[in-house]
């Protein structure tokens, strides 16, 4: 069947199969590379791309299910280059092997977007979806919280 | 993990389109959020022959309110309630059982239809929607029933929809007088972890109280026993103490990878009488 959406300010369309995942199409029919494969069944949270604004795990949601939605995902955030959230996990060196970094970043520019403030406890919250296997979470929470004392610059 | 098995995919475009391609012959199941079915899928869990989609069905999106009932609509996810300002108004406790359901991208897709229809022993929804006497509004080709909750879950993920059913709302009577309210909630970790045991207690003026248990028994239930015990009766160490012994003999947990049935069975104890204290202090 035939989708079409915006992807990253795009109009795109593709030809999929119900059975199909969001993540595998973004992935393999159109080349965005960002959303990872961890786990597939919606633990780990390194697929997770912005659905009409908000956040969900592309593994468990159909290519077909996405029908005229707005999607975003890390390409489509930093069109004009790195965003001040990544600059300031680039400047901690907040990850190590990245690969939680895509679920992480959308996840902190979700929270930040409601909340330019959050304390410690609510980038906890926020980000809990998200597994890192390298990092044991601290400098990344401890990132977001920088960026948010330097007024989110 | 790809999905191997083959279906159809229908998005729906009225309750009544719905209902007519549910009654269709074969294995049609409805698709909102679909974190859990679309997992189950994955698994071979569950090997349809057709989604129907309910996402573009305008009537079953959101939350409304009346002055005597707050609905919430198929569609409506956990993130819909905790932005709703009538949640917060009159069911902040709601706002705190959906607050600790898994995580945020969850949360933002889930419903709590859904959640109520997957059924299973640990659902977050459950123990606060049967201290509130929820009623599940199903719909089908035959008319509309309501079922009130606490006959909903009939056993371990059966609930008492029957074939060519849809649930298109859960309806809260609003509060008739103040109340105070807590969900207390057993995980090992935040973020995904399914309930190891959870509580939810309603305090109402005049020593009155509603107690609901979830995940420690095949289905989520009232605890009537501890609600006559304490109904009417002045609150004191001596009758909490009473109460905390009867729990062993309501509750039975099973052991499984996230907790042993004695833990759980001890935790229930500890967090009743949590919670109990918690919906007091609310009430005041
Ligand atoms: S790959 Fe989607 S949550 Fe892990
Ligand atoms: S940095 Fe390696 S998983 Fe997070």
């Amino acid at each position: 069947m035939k989708v079409s959406f915006t992807l990253n300010s795009e109009t795109r369309w593709l030809e999929c199969q119900p059975n199909q995942t969001l993540l595998h199409a973004l992935r393999e029919q159109l080349g965005v590379k960002s959303p990872k494969c961890g786990c597939e069944r919606g633990d780990c949270g390194t697929c997770t791309i912005l659905l009409d604004g908000k956040s969900i795990k592309s593994c468990l949601v159909l290519a077909c299910e996405v029908e005229g939605c707005e999607i975003t995902t890390l390409e489509g955030l930093m069109q004009s280059g790195l965003t001040p959230l990544q600059k300031a996990f680039l400047d901690q060196n907040a990850f190590q092997c990245g690969f939680c970094a895509p679920g992480m970043v959308i996840a902190a520019t979700e929270l930040l977007e409601h909340n330019s403030s959050p304390n410690r406890g609510e980038i906890e919250e926020a980000l809990a979806g998200n597994l890192c296997r390298c990092t044991g979470y601290a400098p990344i929470i401890d990132a977001v919280l920088d960026l948010v004392d330097n007024g989110g610059k | 993990m790809t999905i191997t098995h083959q279906f159809d995919y229908i998005k729906a475009k009225s309750v009544a389109h719905a209902c007519k391609l549910l009654s269709k012959k074969g294995d049609h199941r409805l698709l909102s959020g679909g974190t859990d079915l679309i997992g189950h899928i994955k698994e071979n869990l569950a090997t349809p022959d057709s989604l129907i989609d309910l996402k573009g069905i305008d009537a079953l999106k959101h939350l409304s309110v009346t002055p005597s009932t707050i609905k919430i609509g198929a569609l409506c996810t956990f993130s819909d309630l905790l932005n709703s300002k009538e949640m917060a108004k009159y069911f902040p406790a709601v706002q705190e059982m959906a607050q600790t359901v898994a995580s945020v991208a969850v949360r933002n897709r889930a419903t709590v239809v859904g959640n109520i229809c997957s059924a299973v022993p640990s659902l977050d929804s459950a123990p606060l929607l049967l201290t509130y006497d929820a009623v599940v509004c199903v719909v089908s080709s035959k008319g509309v029933r309501k079922v009130p909750i606490n006959q909903w879950f009939i056993s371990s993920r059966q609930s008492a929809i029957r074939k060519g059913e849809l649930v298109c709302a859960i309806e809260i009577k609003m509060p008739a007088q103040k109340h105070g309210a807590t969900f207390v909630k057993l995980g090992r970790y935040r973020g995904e972890d399914l309930a190891q045991a959870s509580v939810a207690v309603v305090a109402l003026p005049r020593d009155r109280y509603r107690i609901a248990f979830g995940a420690v028994a095949p289905t989520p239930f009232r605890a009537d026993q501890l609600e006559k015990l304490l109904n009417g009766k002045q609150l004191t160490d001596n009758l909490v103490g009473q109460a905390v012994t009867l729990i062993p003999s309501l509750v039975s947990p099973i052991t499984d990878i996230r907790a042993t049935k004695e833990y759980r069975t001890h935790m229930c104890q500890v967090m009743f009488e949590r919670a109990v204290e918690t919906a007091v202090a609310r009430l005041r």
